[in-house]
């Protein structure tokens, strides 16, 4: 399963990056291989608006299935539905933790965002 | 003349000059138009309490996918520099309340899958205030984007001796967008560090556009100099100081009209009116 982790740099034992849209890079796992890339998103991280529906549709593009992250707004949440992409919120520790966390089966998918929009 | 009244800082008077201005020209027989841009906030209606003769919504333009035409190619995305957009491989979702009605995904669209269909945004009020035209824009609680709702009040307004637009404080989109096509701009400060830097960033602002301006000094002596020599050094016309005065604030605070309620300060906006009657007639 392909599965994107937000983190604060490109390597597994980086911090997990609790921010969805603005996250440093994005690491693309795949669970059954332990293989992974990671993917720049700075152009997101500096935007002025669209920061979460854009890295959304960076994760839909990239194939991943889930995402682990800290959280998630209701505009980035909406777009990640719509891709059919399960969204785990309240990730930490390294990138490595979090996957680990995630294989052991025991998170459980957001059924919505948990934080909120920054316009409304 | 096409009048812009700016300023970086909120709060240092850009509406009290502006509905000034408004009153005293009017006051001399011209045609006067008001523009309210500050559309998130309007407020000259305090002072000017216009009767509403009209109202409509305004509206903007956005996207609208059609989903039997879309191949999911991603180009009206990537066209998007607002993010507004999200091309999923079997999806393409809109965020309306993002997109800054641009047009270009439209454009971008290879397949014609995208037309543009009208999205209220506010309310466009149109009225009179005495011999003054006035018009104003409201924002609906909850839109983010201004400008759309600012080139509405703009292009409703008919032309006058003098039309005065009152801008939204800041230098961003919504300021540019009121002072652009604007004869002359008109800064409006105060003599704080708060007032010098916000001042500072609004003349960058304003020399980008290359639309001629000058700095009037609101409560001219409550603070210090600084102003003045940051005037002085860029060779930044000071057209108006106007002193701090008690009885302003009360006037202000009761929604009076300034010139109205304090001659003195009616002299120095006339004194404004005839300096920019003279170097081209308004």
């Amino acid at each position: 399963m392909k599965i994107i982790i937000t983190s604060q740099g490109s390597r597994l034992d980086d911090q997990v990056d609790p921010r969805f849209g603005r996250a440093k890079q994005f690491i693309l796992a795949d669970t059954e291989s332990g293989q992974f890339a990671a993917h720049d998103n700075a152009q997101n991280l500096n935007a002025p608006q669209g920061a979460g529906i854009q890295a959304a549709q960076a994760a839909a593009r990239l194939g991943a299935e889930a995402v682990l992250t800290g959280h998630v707004g209701p505009k980035a949440f909406a777009v990640l539905k719509a891709a059919q992409i399960a969204v785990y919120t309240g990730a930490s520790g390294t990138v490595r933790e979090a996957i680990a966390t995630f294989k052991s089966g025991t998170l459980v998918a957001a059924q919505t965002a948990d934080v909120e929009g920054h316009w409304n | 003349m096409k009048l812009a009244i700016a300023s970086g800082k909120g709060g240092t008077g850009k509406t009290t000059v502006a509905t000034s201005l408004a009153w005293v020209a009017a006051q001399t027989g011209r045609t006067v138009a008001y523009l309210d841009c500050d559309v998130d906030e309007p407020n000259g209606h305090i002072f000017l309490r216009p009767e509403i003769e009209s109202e409509r919504p305004i509206e903007k333009l956005v996207p609208e996918v059609d989903p039997a035409r879309c191949t999911h190619c991603g180009r009206c995305a990537q066209a998007c520099r607002y993010g507004a957009i999200a091309s999923l491989p079997q999806q393409t979702l809109v965020f309306a309340e993002l997109c800054h009605a641009c047009g270009g995904c439209v454009l971008a669209c290879p397949v014609g899958a995208l037309r543009e269909v009208p999205r209220p945004i506010g309310q466009l009020r149109i009225g009179r205030s005495g011999q003054i035209r006035f018009l104003e824009g409201v924002l609906q609680v909850g839109e983010a984007m201004s400008p759309p709702a600012i080139r509405a009040v703009k292009s409703a307004a008919e032309a006058a001796d003098l039309t005065i637009l009152d801008a939204p404080p800041g230098t961003s989109c919504p300021v540019v967008e009121t002072v652009r096509g604007c004869d002359r701009v008109l800064l409006v400060t105060e003599p704080t560090p708060f007032g010098l830097y916000d001042l500072s960033l609004a003349v960058e602002m304003i020399r980008v556009l290359k639309i001629p301006f000058a700095v009037v000094i609101n409560r001219a002596d409550a603070g210090d100099g600084r102003v003045r020599e940051y005037c002085d050094r860029n060779r930044i016309f000071i057209l108006a100081e106007i002193p701090d005065d008690r009885a302003v604030a009360e006037a202000y605070s009761n929604g009076q009209i300034i010139p109205q309620a304090v001659p003195t300060v009616g002299k120095h906006i006339a004194d404004i009116l005839e300096q920019l009657a003279g170097e081209d007639g308004p």
